[in-house]
């Protein structure tokens, strides 16, 4: 793959989270936390609201990567720092955007770091994938 | 407000039992974090590329370090309390993808607990192998305990 060039975007998307999205990842990841879906919880512990599960953030930010990669290559690492939760309003939801750019390449792997976005803010930090590419 | 005990790091736990990984469990999270990968739906697809059934996406491996987690919140003398955990950092390292079928069990080690601030920082790896023994991918949470609120 030594079309390569740091600073590439390989990979963009938004995603639309509703809270049925947070109810379908509870249930399928077992994380039934209920800031995740109740409003009255997550204001009783000094939350704005319903906030997305950090893995669920995590999770979907991978995919433009995937979808880039195809077969033509594996994950090999995958790092994220929760800095700022998503608000995922009842009616309106949320829109999460990830940009994947080439942050680095060698011989043995390459790193795509992600910028992922929602309300205009940061929300994950150091999110980064090393992939190998055969 | 208790802190964590620093003691506990370096503790490793027992490995959980084993983890039966089904086929409409992968395809079921896969669906959730809006994956599109034919990897993670279609057999056929999934055999082409090489595997034996499909494939779970790259966070799957929290559904199988969940267990491990939880040992560690009901570590008596762990002085962790759940309300207070919020998720600072996760990472996984893959030795190869988790496969439909795999049945797949977890040691966790604490890593580290460092004080900072009010707040504790516990980074706890999940070790993660097949029926084998052979190493799967790691789980690495930093989990951040809140001090006084």
């Amino acid at each position: 793959m030594s079309d390569l060039t740091v600073g590439d975007v390989v990979a963009e998307h938004t995603f639309s989270i509703t809270r049925d999205s947070l109810v379908r990842y509870a249930g399928a990841s077992g994380d039934f936390n209920s800031i995740h879906y109740r409003d009255d919880i997550a204001k009783s512990v000094g939350l704005p609201g319903v906030l997305a599960h950090g893995m669920l953030t995590m999770g979907l930010a991978v995919q433009p990567v995937i979808d880039w990669l195809g077969e033509r290559g594996i994950v090999l690492e995958y790092q994220v720092r929760f800095t700022r939760p998503v608000l995922v309003d009842s009616t309106t939801g949320a829109s999460v955007t990830v940009v994947a750019k080439i942050a680095a390449t060698d011989e043995d792997s390459t790193r795509v770091d992600l910028t992922v976005t929602a309300a205009d803010q940061t929300v994950l930090g150091k999110a980064q994938v090393r992939v190998s590419l055969t | 407000m208790v802190p964590v005990n620093p003691d506990i790091q370096g503790r490793v736990f027992a490995p959980t039992a084993p983890y039966l990984v089904g086929r409409e469990k992968v395809r079921e999270f896969a669906r959730a974090v809006f994956s599109s990968s034919p990897l993670n739906f279609d057999v056929d697809a999934a055999i082409t590329a090489g595997y034996t059934d499909i494939i779970a996406p790259p966070t799957f491996p929290v559904v199988v370090q969940e267990a491990t987690l939880a040992q560690l919140l009901a570590e008596p003398d762990a002085g962790i309390d759940f309300t207070m955990v919020v998720h600072g950092e996760q990472r996984f390292s893959y030795t190869r993808p988790i496969v439909a079928g795999d049945e797949l069990t977890a040691t966790l080690t604490v890593t580290s607990v460092k004080t900072l601030g009010g707040n504790s920082m516990v980074t706890a790896e999940s070790r993660i192998v097949d029926a084998g023994g052979s190493h799967v991918v790691t789980a690495i949470s930093t989990l951040v305990v809140r001090g006084d609120v």
